[in-house]
Order: structure tokens, then C-alpha cells, then sequence
């Protein structure tokens, strides 16, 4: 062993000291850490379909729909109101939109500007979604609204979460 | 690497006198457990620092999940230690380690009391030390009312009972302790919450900034 290589006594306890310390503040720091992001790593679990709707109801003009889910936020339970605007497309298919402006996240609403009749309009920035939910380019939304995920059952319509549909 | 950060620093801001002063100073014999096994005595001091410490961070760790509601205080406690990833061990840290701080800090006086370490020059510390001792109680006490279980109520009943018997003043005591005259409720709650994790910290971390300068001005007092 050249003496360059060599650990000196001084050294050693260092290393030893600071192993040592580590080690300790690790397994007390590593619990509670795992403890705060808990949040993040639990995993989600899908919601169940929620009758919404007579399908009949359904016109091929959007028209807003609520209803409510329970929901479990940690400690606290409570009946949440959800919105969709439903209607059928021109092949007679269901489509359901969730109301959040995919730009940050405020309501839109159907036909409610003048200017843009036929298009879903967010009042805060100005955002415009055709009527299938794609946003218009040059507007503030990057994405198209997220859908639905639906089934028909007995003549009614069952909603379930909400998928984004990515963005561009 | 990291010598290169510290020296890029050190270069700069001159640190180095800093922590020499904090950490670099002579362990005299009479203090070293591995001259004398019976200097083990002296640890206790620092090992009621290491479980505050550790009360510290348990606490704050803690405080992301528990809400001082009478609704939802005892719902999150058992939100938190069941549902939560490693709740029940950091939880349990916080409940365990109040009592060991408390033994800690007992060994601690005990062997300053023994020894005669609190003679002058000493007699200042002495003092912070006793202060420290009743915040420390002040902490388990307030901490104990938290999870607002059965236990936790009936034990707060009888402490505020126990202050109502001060002479005179004694019910105006009372009051402002639970933050009502004779409900013990959503008021007591949060005002005990507030002193667990503001006030008595604060004068925990100021009284312990104290007690520690003057160890370091006095040095270790001498061996027997």
C-alpha cells in the first residue's frame, strides 16, 4: 500500500462518524419522509358509473347535466356536484365533456358569447372549443376538454371520470 | 466535491471560524466515557437534545395531516395513522418520544443536581434549565389534549381543574387556558394547538439557544 493511499486514523473516524450519523438520521428521517409524499405514491382508484341522465333527454345540442358523486378526501366524506355538457353526435353516439377550460382550469359554457355561437367559451382567457371539445387554435387552451367515460344502461346515461385527451 | 463547494464558500463568506467555534472544542477527560465508563452521565444532556430533535421533526411531519378541529381532529388522527404510509411510526416517534424526553431531561438534572454543576458560575443555567423543564411539561400537557380522544379530553378536564385551584386567580386561569369558563371544546382545541406548535416551541428553541451559549462560555464544569 503506497502512502498516498493510506487512511489515516483522523480520516477514518471521520468516515466511520459520518457513516454512523448518516445511517441514524436516515432511518429516522426516512419514515417520515415516506409519510408526507404518501399522497403522491398512492395509487387512485377509479370511481363508479353514476346514472346522470334518461338518454331520451339527450338532444343533439349540448346541454349541461349534473349530478353528484361521494367523495372521499382523506378524513373528510361529501357528496360532490359533477357537470357535463352531453349531447349526440351525427353518428347517434353519446359524447359527454367535462366542463374544465384544459388552460387553467375555469368552467366553459355552451353558446354563451354571442360571437361564437356554436362553440364552448371559457370567460376567463377567452378560450373556444369547437363542439366536439378540440380547442381552437389561437385561443388560450392547448388541449381539447376531456371526456367522459360513459355507458348506457336501461335508457340511462352513467358517467364515470373524466380522461384528458392530450394536447398540442 | 463537496470540499469544492465548501471551499468556493469558505473562500467567500469565511465560515470556518463559525463552526470551529460551535463544534471544535476539547472533550476534557472527566467527561470522555472512554476514559471513565461513569462519564456516561454526562450524555444526558445531549440525548434530551437528540429526542427533541427528533420531537421536532415528528411534529412537523405530522401537522400535514392533522387538523385541531373537533370534527375532524380525531378523524385525521386516525386517518393519518391508518391509512397513511408509515403514520403509525411517525406518530408513534411524537407519542413515545414525549415521554423519553421528559425521562431524559430528568436524568439530566438529576446528575447536575448530584454532581453540584449548577454552583456558581453555573446558577443561571440552572434556571434556564428549570424553565425548559416546566416548557417541556407545558408541551406534553397541550400535545396530550391533540388526538381528542376520551383520554386526551378527560386528562385536559382534570389539568384545567387542577390550574382552577390556583388561589385567587385561579378561574380566570382556567378560562384563559381552555378559552371558554366552562366548556371544554372547539376553543380549547385550537388554543392548545396553537401553544403546542408555536408559542412553547418558540420559547423552547429561545431558552435552549441560551442554555447551550453558556456551556460554551462556561465550559463543563470540573470533575468531582
Amino acid at each position: 500500500m503506497s502512502d498516498k493511499k493510506r487512511v489515516s486514523r483522523r480520516q477514518f473516524l471521520n468516515y466511520t462518524l459520518t457513516g454512523v450519523g448518516g445511517f441514524m438520521a436516515a432511518g429516522m428521517l426516512a419514515p417520515m419522509v415516506r409519510f408526507a409524499i404518501d399522497p403522491v405514491l398512492k395509487s387512485k382508484e377509479g370511481g363508479d358509473l353514476k346514472s346522470v341522465a334518461s338518454v331520451d333527454e339527450i338532444t343533439k345540442e349540448p346541454q349541461r347535466f349534473e349530478w353528484t358523486i361521494d367523495q372521499v378526501d382523506g378524513w373528510y366524506e361529501s357528496e360532490v356536484q359533477k357537470t357535463a355538457w352531453v349531447y349526440k353526435d351525427d353518428n347517434d353516439e353519446i359524447v359527454a365533456l367535462s366542463p374544465i377550460c384544459t388552460h387553467l382550469g375555469c368552467t366553459v359554457d355552451w353558446g354563451s358569447n354571442d360571437e361564437y355561437p356554436n362553440e364552448f367559451y371559457c370567460p376567463c382567457h377567452g378560450g373556444r372549443y369547437t363542439k366536439d371539445g378540440d380547442n381552437v387554435p389561437g385561443t388560450p387552451p392547448t388541449a381539447p376538454l376531456p371526456v367522459f367515460e360513459h355507458e348506457t344502461k336501461e335508457g340511462m346515461l352513467y358517467l364515470g371520470e373524466a380522461k384528458d385527451r392530450g394536447g398540442a | 466535491m463537496l470540499q469544492r463547494i465548501y471551499d468556493w464558500v469558505d473562500e467567500r463568506v469565511d465560515v470556518t471560524p463559525l463552526w470551529r467555534d460551535i463544534a471544535d472544542h476539547e472533550v476534557p477527560e472527566h467527561v470522555n466515557p472512554a476514559h471513565h465508563f461513569s462519564a456516561f452521565v454526562y450524555c444526558f444532556g445531549g440525548l434530551t437534545f437528540f429526542v427533541t430533535v427528533i420531537q421536532i421533526l415528528s411534529g412537523m411531519f405530522l401537522t400535514m395531516y392533522y387538523v385541531p378541529d373537533i370534527e375532524n381532529a380525531w378523524k385525521s388522527v386516525y386517518y393519518l395513522q391508518r391509512e397513511v404510509a408509515y403514520g403509525q411510526i411517525v406518530r408513534g416517534m411524537h407519542h413515545w418520544g414525549a415521554s423519553l424526553v421528559i425521562v431524559m431531561l430528568f436524568l439530566h438534572t438529576l446528575r447536575v443536581f448530584f454532581q453540584g454543576a449548577y454552583k456558581k458560575p453555573r446558577e443561571l443555567n440552572w434556571v434556564i434549565g428549570v424553565l425548559l423543564f416546566f416548557v417541556m411539561l407545558g408541551l406534553g400537557f397541550t400535545g396530550y389534549l391533540l388526538p381528542w380522544d376520551n383520554k386526551a379530553y378527560f386528562a385536559t378536564q382534570v389539568g384545567l381543574e387542577i390550574a382552577a385551584a390556583t388561589p385567587f386567580i385561579g378561574d380566570q386561569i382556567r378560562t384563559l387556558l381552555a378559552g371558554d369558563p366552562s366548556i371544554v371544546g372547539a376553543q380549547t382545541l385550537t388554543r392548545f394547538f396553537a401553544i403546542h406548535v408555536f408559542f412553547l416551541p418558540a420559547a423552547l428553541f429561545g431558552l435552549m439557544a441560551f442554555h447551550f451559549v453558556l456551556i460554551r462560555k462556561q465550559g463543563i464544569s470540573g470533575p468531582l
